[in-house]
């Protein structure tokens, strides 16, 4: 069974990331939403967490629509995690069996 | 309770201010002041333009501080001092003049 | 009861995601109605709300962040970074926007609302107040 998992609290505040990288298997895809969004970008505290998790075949994704509201421009994301918009969003909860949302 | 103005209807809250800052217009200006009983001069569109752009910028309606001061700065100290302004917009310049303005009441404003 | 207190604002919230940002903003330029000193500091999450180029239309918001750029207007001029939280989070002072008041006394002058401190400022900051918001 593959699991989308958003997360919408920032990984410098809270430890939902954290928690959803170390149940995450490799058939799944975390999707940063929110707050969250902080943690896609390059050269943070949460950057080698992310990269370990890549490593084991988990895939990533950002929501664009996030990321312009910060001010975070897609050009200081992780390589290896994806941009989406909100269409985008919706085809990878159509694409995964199930969502785990990290409230 | 609506304003009508050339046949349209703009919604409005309790007060009187329009509920969607994209409803203005001079029209709709002009008759939200004949709502008080007054006339719009040459004076008091300097003021309401002022407070249109000033949203524009910065996303809120300025106190009256910083209204008078900003006012004086760019249309001359005869004009940027509280008397001035309370002659133009006697029930207070923030207030008053953001209604015609078409603007929320000014943060803080009771 | 005339005495001017030292109102420090401490900004810990990113902005969008939840209210504590707009909150904040909102209390500071109120409060700012009654011509105390006040300083404001973003530290941890608070350090997005800063951003330059924030764009909300994507997400159907307001975008408040032009509204820091009149605190200047208000005389809320001493705005603190924390050095660290920008680092934690891969950013530095040029994602930031440039905030700026003029100075009365000195002819107008525009100069930087903005200084960036670390951890013993800050504890400074925090060890001189008078008054404590936290958002």
């Amino acid at each position: 069974m593959s699991t989308l998992h958003t997360v919408n609290k920032s990984p410098f505040e809270r430890s939902s990331l954290d928690t959803c990288l170390s149940v995450v298997s490799n058939d799944s895809t975390v999707l940063l939403i929110e707050d969250g969004v902080a943690g896609a970008l390059q050269n943070t505290t949460a950057s080698s967490s992310i990269t370990d998790a890549m490593g084991n075949g988990v895939k990533f994704a950002v929501l664009g629509e996030d990321l312009g509201a910060r001010g975070l421009s897609a050009d200081r994301v992780m390589d290896g995690i994806s941009v989406v918009d909100y269409a985008g969003f919706v085809q990878l909860a159509a694409d995964h069996d199930n969502v785990q949302s990290w409230l | 309770m609506p304003l009508e103005v050339n046949g349209k209807s703009y919604e409005t809250d309790e007060e009187g201010y329009l509920a969607n800052l994209n409803d203005w217009n001079e029209d709709v200006a002009a008759a939200l002041a004949a709502a008080d009983d007054a006339e719009l001069t040459e004076n008091h569109w300097e003021v309401i333009n002022f407070l249109r752009e000033y949203y524009e910028e910065y996303q809120i309606a300025p106190a009256v501080r910083v209204l008078t001061k900003a006012i004086g700065k760019k249309l001359g100290k005869d004009k940027g001092n509280s008397k001035y302004l309370y002659e133009l917009f006697p029930y207070g310049p923030a207030k008053q003049a953001c209604k015609y303005a078409g603007l929320p009441k000014p943060t803080g404003c009771v | 009861m005339s005495e001017t207190k030292k109102f420090v604002y401490m900004n810990r919230k990113a902005p969008y995601g939840t209210v504590y940002a707009l909150e904040s903003l909102e209390v500071v330029l109120i409060g700012a109605a009654f011509e105390q000193e006040v300083q404001l500091v973003f530290v941890d999450d608070g350090v997005y709300q800063l951003t330059k180029n924030q764009s909300t239309d994507g997400i159907g918001m307001k975008n408040f962040s032009k509204t820091y750029s009149a605190l200047g207007d208000y005389d809320v001029n001493q705005i603190y970074i924390d050095e660290q939280s920008l680092k934690d989070r891969g950013l530095t002072m040029d994602d930031l926007q440039e905030l700026t008041y003029e100075d009365e006394d000195d002819d107008w002058a525009e100069k930087s609302s903005m200084k960036l401190v670390n951890r013993e400022q800050l504890a400074e900051l925090i060890g001189n107040a008078d008054v404590l918001l936290n958002f």
